[in-house]
């Protein structure tokens, strides 16, 4: 796993340990150097002490050339187990004498070479002068050395070296479980806070302060911004209720002016017309024709009130009857709908024609009402065609959203005046061309934008009218 | 003479009184109309206390009542009448401006053995006030007297 990765409290644990590590072997690779660099110049200088040493015992066996001292001499050298031969030369650069004895030849370079101590293979090695007295030179004296004592030292070294290392990483290895708890416990608990709220969504947690530091400071305002959120929610809560309220109270209202409207207006409105009626029961034989005519129009305008007041009352229903959603059925819709309209088409010769619908998201009581008054409407506004022609369909479909249409051939309307179609009591006929109160096409808006729709419409004066509004198709459609 | 079938009407607007009292002069059942102007008033008259206290008419064969009235409301008349075991057997009919869901479902709970809306066009109206004081009054069989007399 990467580094960015692994959980804050192993990637503390395991930077500290890292730099500790590097630091450590930085530390013993110095060491080493150092330890290596002195201790090959001390071996150097024992050596060439012991030779020096030797070559002042070896001066009277080689002026006497004594054989078998410098042999003893030679074989005293058996006390430094790191020698591992040495050979005496006269002054000619002949060999004098060995050790050890019965070394074979290979192990003696055949004459001397330059005085003092070089590094070899695995080996020092030199010669040294055997002088008498300043500098009368009797002849030279070859030690060989191991570096043992070298590879020694350093296994040593390495020893402890490890050793050291491994303590050290132990020790670093639980300061740092210990230590980095001061950094990560804050965050952790941090984290842990902000994941309970996320999950939880409860803002009334706050995460515990451990100090004055930057991570203190970060945990204050942390909780600086859990209460700003808990208020702000509490301030929205509120708000919500209120409006909640507000609008339970409006809504109450108006079905309360509703209700009212509806008795209360109609009463006046039955007595007047109960009144007109036994006005003209009773006086009708000493009335003349104007004045039967004055009652006929006062009781029509009653009956038209009272048909004004109930598409009111049904346009205030539509906003607040409570939606069954269901899928619908629009191609059965509509023939229920044409069906339900034959009465109003007098005999009068309508071609109708259908294209395929499909199956739609809704309450079908109220996407009956739409239709009804769509095709009611094409069929009023057709009348004085001959043939009528009305037509349903789908316009087009686009992300789910169905476009569909009702087209007429009938008056059309100025689309000057388009905006006003839709609106409550909006006539853009007069009364006695078309009949009607006004309130369908407001009613078929509202049910419309009830179910996320959109509703309009296309004309032109004598050329026909098309209605379009959208709905979402039903899943299963 | 057979005894005379009463009929209740209980009903705040005097206009829709004459009104309905023109209809049911058609078939001459308005002399058997008794008017009261509000459910208080109404409930008197079933109880024979108030001002209908020692009251020995019969009991009504029908109670008319509509739904907003002053003081106590149709609708708690037609509860009240419903609950008392004595009275519960007079058919009740609701007759009101409006026809309003909530309305009808609460009558219909309550017991009420008809609901009617008052037509705005008056021919309607004299149509169904007829129809009803004829139905109620002349066709259909009141529960046996015995049982209202004797409460």
């Amino acid at each position: 796993m990467a580094l960015k990765n692994l959980p804050i409290r192993r990637k503390l644990t395991a930077i500290i340990l890292g730099t500790s590590g590097v630091v450590l072997l930085l530390t013993c690779a110095s060491f080493f150097a150092y330890e290596f660099l002195t201790f090959r110049q001390t071996t150097v200088r024992q050596l060439s002490t012991l030779a020096e040493v030797v070559a002042d015992n070896s001066t009277a066996a080689l002026a006497f050339e004594n054989h078998n001292d410098a042999k003893e001499i030679l074989n005293s050298l058996k006390a430094e187990k790191h020698i591992v031969s040495a050979a005496l030369y006269d002054r000619e650069g002949k060999l004098f004498s060995q050790y050890p004895a019965d070394g074979p030849a290979y192990a003696f370079p055949s004459a001397p070479e330059k005085d003092g101590f070089r590094f070899g293979h695995a080996h020092l090695a030199g010669f040294q002068p055997v002088v008498q007295g300043v500098n009368k030179r009797l002849g030279t004296l070859y030690l060989n050395s191991d570096m043992g004592a070298v590879y020694e030292r350093f296994r040593l070294y390495g020893a402890i070296a490890a050793l050291v290392m491994a303590v050290s990483f132990l020790v670093a290895y639980v300061l740092s479980r210990a230590l980095q708890k001061q950094i990560s416990h804050p965050i952790l608990s941090l984290a842990e806070t902000a994941r309970a709220i996320a999950e939880r969504r409860d803002y009334s947690v706050r995460a515990a302060k451990t100090g004055e530091d930057e991570l203190g400071l970060l945990t204050d305002a942390f909780n600086q911004m859990l209460t700003e959120i808990q208020k702000l929610n509490q301030d929205l809560e509120r708000r919500v209720h209120e409006r909640t309220a507000q609008l339970e109270e409006a809504n109450k209202e108006m079905e309360a002016f509703s209700y009212s409207v509806s008795h209360d207006l109609r009463a006046p409105l039955r007595h007047v017309q109960g009144y007109v009626e036994l006005l003209g029961k009773h006086a009708g034989d000493t009335l003349n024709d104007k004045c039967r005519r004055y009652l006929k129009i006062a009781s029509e305008s009653v009956t038209q009130m009272g048909d004004l007041i109930d598409d009111l009352l049904n346009f205030a229903r539509m906003g607040r009857v409570e939606m069954r959603q269901s899928s619908v059925d629009l191609e059965k819709l509509v023939q229920e709908t044409v069906a339900g309209l034959q009465s109003e088409m007098n005999g009068r010769k309508v071609v109708w024609k259908h294209g395929p619908l499909p199956q739609v998201q809704g309450d079908p009581a109220l996407l009956k009402q739409v239709f009804v008054n769509l095709l009611s409407n094409a069929v009023k506004y057709t009348r004085g065609r001959d043939p009528a022609q009305i037509e349903t369909g789908v316009a087009s479909e686009s992300n789910g959203e169905l476009v569909m249409f009702v087209r007429d051939n009938g008056a059309g309307f100025d689309m000057q005046y388009a905006d006003k179609l839709f609106g409550v009591f909006q006539r853009l006929h007069g009364a006695e061309e078309f009949e009607g109160t006004g309130v369908g096409l407001a009613n078929a808006r509202r049910i419309i934008s009830r179910h996320g729709g959109r509703i309009w419409a296309e004309a032109a004066v004598n050329s026909g009218a098309t209605f379009y509004f959208t709905l979402t198709r039903s899943q299963k459609g | 003479m057979a005894e005379i079938k009463r009929i209740l009407l209980a009903e705040d607007s005097k206009k829709d009184v004459e009104l309905a009292l023109e209809a049911l002069e058609e078939h001459h059942l308005a002399n058997a109309v008794i008017v009261v102007h509000d459910g208080a008033e109404a409930l008197d008259y079933l109880y024979r206390r108030g001002k209908f206290a020692g009251n020995t008419d019969t009991r009504p064969v029908l109670v008319l009542l509509d739904l907003k009235m002053p003081k106590v409301d149709g609708m708690e008349v037609l509860r009240q009448i419903k609950a008392d075991p004595d009275l519960k057997r007079i058919p009740v009919v609701m007759m009101t401006s409006s026809r309003e869901e909530r309305d009808l479902v609460c009558s219909y709970d309550l017991g009420v053995n008809a609901y009617v809306v008052k037509p705005v066009k008056f021919v309607d109206f004299v149509e169904s006030v007829k129809q009803l004081g004829v139905f109620w009054a002349l066709i259909n069989e009141p529960p046996p007297a015995s049982d209202i007399k004797h409460l």
